[in-house]
């Protein structure tokens, strides 16, 4: 089996996550921008942040025969500080040259703040201004609903955007037909305590098809499972895909939204 | 997409989604021993629990849209980072 991991937080993760995931047949990894689990005290943080996503990672990655790739931003749980968020985004034109950058993102709303809305609103148009893709972060538990809505409404209003071009992820049932209706990409996490079962996940493609939808781990430094999306592609096995089928959802279908760029290769 | 009898689906997911009721009853148990005032989470947690027996399909966005926040305007300012995993309403 083949898959592509499009959302793992690799700089949280250790050594023996890249063997297991390269093992279970992991032929690329992406990684979006992340909160540390603590605020970053300045610009500077980021800008190391950044070098850390576009070169080092890549190269740790490489040692284990994967191709990493990379989205930059500032997280949402970072965004209620404007003035932060301006310098951070600042930085980031400097990198969307380096060959691993797939685009911008995770960007997004946490707790749906007006000031957050600003910042996601800034991150589109930086992404319009650079023609870059777009990751979206959708809020969790109780925020959820309401943050995709005021997500794809932001999204709507800066027309430069073509929604295909636009992957909104941590879907679940309540939020999945919002974001494909509005002609974008979804994703839908894999997490132990909150976010889609892979039972769940299923569940939404018997429902709404594969078309436009993708399944990743979201490791990161928390409680998360590196394996989540070969755990998943099994469960897809017990209720009766293909293997054929399986591999288009868990390989073909990250290939054909990343390969919008030409920064992606398909791996061999 | 696969179509699975719903035979198959019993056989598939019978035991676990057993294993799951099971613990929501007992977690249910678990609140009544305990003694104080509980909170929004609980009212939610048990308006939820009323779509678990409708007859009705679309249980589990039911259940996710029972739990979530209703309102379109945001907020003046975020309070924290965290999510309860209910929503509080508009006093909290």
């Amino acid at each position: 089996m083949r898959y592509i991991e499009p959302h793992g937080h690799m700089v949280s993760r250790v050594t023996d996550d890249y063997v297991n995931m390269v093992t279970a047949g992991c032929a690329a990894v992406c990684e979006p921008a992340f909160w540390a689990g603590f605020d970053r005290s300045s610009p500077d943080g980021f800008f190391d942040y950044f070098k850390q996503l576009t070169e080092y990672e890549p190269k740790r990655a490489a040692k284990f025969g994967l191709p990493h790739y990379c989205w930059l931003c500032i997280n949402p749980k970072e965004s209620e500080d404007v003035r932060l968020a301006e310098e951070v985004i600042a930085l980031i034109p400097q990198f969307l040259n380096a060959p691993g950058v797939l685009g911008i993102g995770e960007i997004g709303l946490n707790k749906n703040s007006r000031n957050e809305l600003k910042v996601l609103e800034m991150h589109i148009d930086l992404a319009a201004r650079h023609d870059q893709l777009i990751l979206v972060h959708t809020p969790h538990l109780e925020d959820k609903w309401k943050g995709t809505k005021l997500i794809l409404d932001a999204l709507k209003n800066d027309r430069r955007v073509k929604p295909e071009r636009v992957i909104v992820d941590h879907v679940e049932e309540h939020t999945v037909k919002l974001v494909l209706d509005a002609g974008h990409w979804g994703g839908m996490t894999l997490y132990p305590e909150s976010k889609c079962t892979a039972a769940r996940a299923i569940d939404i493609l018997d429902t709404m098809g594969t078309d436009r939808l993708w399944m990743n781990s979201a490791c990161d430094w928390g409680v998360s499972v590196p394996l989540a999306v070969p755990y998943a592609a099994l469960e897809m096995r017990k209720r009766g895909y293909t293997p054929g089928q399986i591999d288009q959802f868990v390989f073909g279908n990250p290939a054909r939204f990343m390969s919008q760029t030409a920064k992606f290769k398909m791996p061999e | 997409m696969p179509t699975l009898t719903r035979q198959q689906v019993l056989d598939l997911y019978f035991m676990e989604a057993r294993a799951k009721l099971i613990d929501v009853a007992a977690f249910l148990d678990r609140v009544d021993r305990a003694s104080g005032p509980g909170d929004f989470r609980w009212t939610a947690l048990r308006g939820a629990l009323a779509e678990l027996a409708s007859e009705k399909s679309g249980r589990a966005e039911r259940v996710l849209l029972a739990l979530s926040d209703p309102t379109l305007e945001p907020l003046a300012a975020a309070p924290g980072k965290g999510a309860a995993g209910a929503w509080p309403g508009k006093s909290a």
